[in-house]
């Protein structure tokens, strides 16, 4: 490996991509070339760097200084006077606390967030297997095969608390015990990177900046259950993540790091990639197996599960990114390391999408339990443009919407419901007040009702109707009547939809109801947006 | 063995049984409407729901396995309500023309609107606004009353094989469809109608062609003949009110008189006039190392499926007409002359179970009399509203006896409505035919019942003769991919396209479900034990139509009316409306 004496880390997330990172990245590697430092910089694209409505963002160490809305006109001036006389260019470090001293060893910008699903995105190339290596990648499985049975492993991850990141908050280890202990002559594990909920896009910038870390985590799983073969169904429309997916089995196949007999322990494993084709139900588990068998993408009755019935009726692991991303580390150092974060209830970290009327917006990963105020306030910097705070919708459309009273409610998986609400699949969606409760619900019910499967009757006839009268409801068609009736169809979508999807369809629209009812009322009785977004 | 505890009362039962049978032992009837007792779990009309102690969801009673210690509630506050909600859901997207409705009275969810007492629907009425198929002469589809039940889904690939319809679109625009939104006539469809005896509503229907045999009766200048078909003859009844399984050979026959019918013959008489043809052809191929196996060819959706997905096979299918078509050809020639009539005023009709038979009758080929040898194919459940509309009532009827000359006919006919019933047939034919002596046993137990598949050895002569028999086109697969791949070592199989043989045929009474067939295919062996000929070579009409007008089995008379030819088709056709004498597309 050659040393440098300066590392310039360009942010290649999606948002950052979309923002024109790769002219950035290409202009620096000529810039530095043409100025003779090409043996002393080193130029490199990195995963998701955080504050992506800042993009395109690098950091250049070991100063650790982040500079955002970099163009490629901003590059000789960086050279020439970061890299080349050492001063730092500071019209392009911005004032928001993201931006600035990016401490790499000290993540004080930072702030509250913990990183461990994130450990290595934004600082290591992705399409590197020598430096997710270099920062202990693979460790974790050469410790299980070599070192651990795979009752032991489980045995650890159910220690540690885990509980499934994609929405469900279904205990891991639990989870991997029932396909383990299924007897079967062909077993799976499968990656759900069918990351559809709107607002939410954790998934897929941990696919873009850490991939071998899922790799990993899935043998991990493979060689816990008795599983030698794994899939990750990944949205069609997540290019990056499949190339860069795509480059690090090719990789790790190369160094024996997946493949037959890793490690000499026996053990094989191998990873294939389906894509998925842009149904929201397909980020269903039974859905995704169906989508996977080349069947129409609709969940399947459950009982039963895919713990014991799954892909070809096998028995399977299904496990969202963000969870398998938690695995190596959870092995490497032991479960009660994992506890020290989050709550008792529910360790660990969540990686959240901060999106809407926030000032900083992007990824963050913050210990489970943390107040949305902390993470409005401190870490998203508060709401911007002097508007007030109206609501945040946690978890995605399919989340509940919660007033400005509930912002000190600790949020983990078993909190959050209690409110009518829900973690989700980490999608925080923040609204100042100059927004119409009505008009948004109307909007997200017309997601539910395009995305609806249509196989059972509450959820297909249900999204349909929910957004019809909250439609009517907006164009100051609303009659007395409706809001029970929203209240009562919701209620019985909420317990008889076959599957998730339209279980969760009505969460938003009962919380508005509980906590907004006022503002739709009128709408109804007074024909009367009050923020004058409906034009009634 | 489970305890569980449904609304406060105790109940053993197998473990993994559904809440839904569970209760039934109970003597508590969960509503259901995507549930079929003989089709694969849909569990997606949620009417069914009921509450389960310490789950805040509730669970299909028809899908969920009951656990031993399960304490379930099938009537409280919240079940009541998730079932009034999904009732009310589907109700505002279906038409509201019940009265206009063939299936007013015999719909599922009609009734079970009436046993919710729904009686404010609080959702706006709104129709999906789709076209109707009325692409066949067989089958009407009005996709506007599909409930999404997916009972016909299920009863097209699970029991069918043949995957013709299949949800399309999503969400609230989904629809049962064939692909891209086809015709059936553009499709691989047998048009045996199963999928009507799946759907619970009027979705799915024959198409009625009552009004054109109404006008026939009505007018002076035709000489309308009816034949019945073997298995009508126990299943009419159902339309008149009466249980399943009743043999109303006479009451039909005086019923079809007094609609107006100028001859009321019978398809028992070609049915033995089809084992004499296709009894000498089976000798002929063993005898002259033709192919084999032979297949039968009674049945028209299994001879159109047969086209679609196996025309490399179709050398193997007996080139005798069905029973329906030769007595068409016959009734416009040999009766014709016979009874001094001219064939162009001789209005033909035929009584079947089948909804296949409609789109045999409009076959280009089946004018071999010079005109077209059936004019129109009523099912039983179009006869019975005629005979409804007409006040014949069943109780008051006397039983009368099919006119000659082609109304005699043998047990061995009658049991061709019932799977096996050909093969058994054959086999009394062939082994007295073949061998000079009489049969020892009359009665072939083992290609008799509902079991999917039935094999059976017969020694014939010094032949040992392997027959297989199948009904129901999934299981018709299972032997044709076997004989593709030259496993399939028989000499003769029988395939009948529907689930129980014909008395299960898509146009029989509604309901028709498997324990239904069985019953109806029970009382045509009943009847056969009955007759005073159950043989069909034994049959003096038979006798006395080759002696008079064929000459002998397999002569160029028959050739030319009783036998036909195969048409290989496509699996996605491209449509040629053929009309009768033209040349096939």
């Amino acid at each position: 490996m050659e040393f440098y004496r300066s590392h310039v880390l360009v942010c290649g997330g999606t948002p950052c991509v979309l923002e024109g990172c790769k002219g950035v990245r290409d202009a620096l590697i000529a810039e530095v070339k043409r100025r003779g430092l090409d043996r002393e910089v080193k130029v490199v694209e990195t995963g998701c760097l955080g504050p992506c409505d800042l993009g395109p963002v690098i950091v250049v160490y070991p100063e650790g200084t982040l500079y955002q809305k970099v163009r490629v006109s901003d590059v000789p001036e960086i050279v020439e006077q970061h890299l080349l006389k050492g001063r730092v260019v500071t019209r392009l470090v911005g004032e928001a606390p993201q931006a600035g001293v990016v401490k790499y060893e000290e993540p004080t910008y930072l702030g509250v967030q913990e990183r461990i699903v994130l450990r290595n995105c934004g600082v290591i190339d992705p399409e590197s297997i020598e430096e997710y290596i270099a920062r202990d990648g693979y460790r974790a499985l050469a410790k299980c095969l070599t070192e651990m049975k795979p009752a032991d492993v489980i045995e650890a991850v159910k220690k540690s608390g885990l509980v499934g990141r994609g929405g469900a908050a279904f205990p891991t280890g639990l989870k991997w015990s029932f396909t383990a202990n299924a007897d079967a002559d062909q077993k799976y594990i499968l990656c759900n990177a069918d990351e559809g909920e709107p607002g939410t896009f954790k998934d897929r910038l941990i696919l873009e900046g850490d991939p071998h870390s899922i790799l990993e985590g899935m043998a991990i799983a493979g060689y816990a259950v008795g599983a030698n073969k794994g899939f990750i169904y990944v949205r069609g429309e997540y290019v990056l993540s499949i190339e860069r997916l795509g480059k690090a089995i090719e990789q790790a196949k190369a160094l024996g790091l997946l493949g037959s007999n890793i490690f000499g322990s026996g053990f094989s494993f191998d990873v294939e990639i389906r894509k998925g084709a842009g149904a929201y139900v397909c980020g269903e588990e039974t859905g995704l197996i169906e989508s996977i068998e080349g069947k129409r993408g609709e969940p399947r009755i459950k009982p039963p599960y895919p713990g014991t019935e799954g892909l070809y009726g096998k028995p399977t692991v299904v496990n969202n990114v963000e969870t398998i991303a938690n695995i190596p580390p959870i092995l490497l150092n032991g479960p009660d390391w994992f506890r020290q974060f989050g709550t008792e209830r529910c360790p660990g970290t969540k990686v959240f999408t901060l999106t809407g009327d926030i000032t900083n917006k992007g990824l963050i990963e913050v210990p489970m339990g943390i107040t949305l105020r902390r993470v409005i306030y401190e870490i998203g910097g508060g709401i911007p443009g002097g508007r007030e705070f109206k609501m945040a919708q946690t978890g995605g459309t399919s989340g509940g919407c919660l007033p400005k009273e509930l912002l000190d409610v600790p949020m983990d998986y078993f909190t959050l419901p209690e409110h009518g609400s829900a973690l989700g699949s980490g999608a925080l969606l923040i609204m100042d007040d100059s927004h119409c409760i009505v008009d948004i619900a109307e909007c997200f019910m017309r997601f539910f009702e395009h995305e609806s499967c249509g196989k059972c009757t509450p959820c297909r006839e249900g999204t349909a109707r929910l957004h019809e009268i909250v439609a009517k409801i907006a164009r100051g068609e609303g009659k007395p009547g409706d809001l029970e009736l929203l209240d009562e169809l919701g209620s019985v979508m909420q317990v008889s939809s076959l599957c998730g999807l339209g279980q969760a369809a009505p969460v938003p629209i009962k919380t508005m109801l509980k906590y907004f009812r006022d503002e739709f009322e009128a709408h109804i009785n007074d024909r009367l947006c009050p923020t004058g977004t409906c034009g009634i | 063995m489970a305890m569980v505890t449904i609304d406060g009362r105790k109940v053993e039962v197998d473990a993994g049984t559904t809440i839904l049978n569970a209760a039934k032992k109970l003597g508590i009837d969960i509503p259901t409407l995507c549930h079929h007792p003989d089709l694969a779990v849909q569990a997606v009309c949620r009417i069914c729901v009921v509450e389960i102690e310490g789950q805040k969801l509730l669970q299909p009673a028809c899908a969920f396995p009951v656990q031993d210690g399960m304490v379930v509630y099938t009537n409280t506050p919240r079940v009541r309500q998730a079932r009034k909600v999904n009732l009310e859901l589907l109700l505002a997207r279906h038409p509201q023309d019940c009265l206009q409705c063939v299936r007013n009275r015999s719909c599922e969810l009609q009734a079970l609107a009436e046993r919710f007492g729904m009686r404010e629907i609080r959702f706006e009425h709104k129709l999906r606004g789709l076209p109707e198929d009325h692409s066949t002469p067989a089958i009407v589809r009005e996709p506007d009353k599909c409930i999404l039940c997916r009972r016909c889904v299920s009863m097209c690939h699970d029991v069918q094989a043949a995957g013709v319809l299949f949800p399309s679109r999503r969400g609230a625009d989904t629809v049962v469809t064939p692909v891209f939104g086809r015709g059936l006539d553009e499709v691989a469809c047998a048009l045996c109608g199963q999928c009507i005896h799946a759907c619970p509503v009027g979705a799915i229907t024959e198409r009625d062609d009552t009004e054109r045999v109404w006008q026939a009766l009505a007018d002076p200048n035709k000489h309308v003949v009816v034949q019945t078909a073997p298995a009508t003859r126990v299943s009419i009844g159902e339309e008149m009110g009466l249980p399943p399984g009743q043999i109303i050979t006479g009451k039909l026959v005086a019923a079809l008189r007094r609609l107006g019918f100028d001859k009321v013959m019978d398809t028992d008489f070609t049915a033995d006039l089809t084992i004499i043809e296709e009894g000498n052809e089976f000798l002929k191929r063993l005898k002259e190392g033709g192919v084999l196996p032979m297949i039968t060819s009674c049945s028209p959706g299994w001879i159109k499926f047969g086209e679609h997905f196996y025309p490399d096979l179709l050398k193997h299918i007996s080139t005798c007409k069905s029973p329906q078509q030769m007595f068409g050809a016959l009734v416009k020639t040999y009766y014709a002359r016979k009874a001094g009539i001219d064939p162009k005023d001789i209005f033909s009709v035929s009584l079947m179970p089948c909804t296949a038979k409609k789109y045999e009758a409009d076959r280009p080929e089946m004018c071999d009399s010079g005109y077209k040898d059936v004019d129109v194919v009523l099912t039983s459940r179009e006869l019975g509203r005629m005979l409804r509309e007409a006040g014949i009532r069943f109780e008051d009827l006397p039983e009368e006896e099919h006119d000659d000359p082609m109304g005699i006919s043998t047990g061995a006919a009658a049991i061709f409505g019932a799977t096996g019933g050909v093969m058994e047939a054959a086999l009394r034919t062939v082994y007295e035919v073949a061998t000079g002596s009489e049969l020892p046993k009359i009665d072939f137990e083992e290609v008799r019942g509902l079991k999917g598949i039935k094999e059976a050895t017969v020694r014939v002569g010094d032949l040992d003769v392997r027959v297989a028999v199948a009904h129901g086109l999934g299981n018709a697969k299972k032997i044709l991919d076997l004989l593709r791949e030259g496993k399939a070592n028989y000499h003769f199989i029988e395939i009948m396209c529907c689930p129980g043989g014909c008395v299960g045929g898509g146009g029989q009474p509604i309901p028709t479900t498997m324990e239904i067939r069985g019953i109806r295919g029970n009382a045509l062996y009943e009847a056969d034990r009955g007759l005073p000929y159950r043989k069909s070579h034994e049959n003096p009409a038979i006798k006395q139509i080759y002696a008079e007008f064929l000459g002998e089995p397999l002569s160029e008379v028959s050739h030319h009316l009783l036998h036909t030819h195969y048409t290989p088709r496509q699996k996605y056709p491209s449509v040629a409306k053929t009309v009768c004498g033209e040349a096939a597309g």
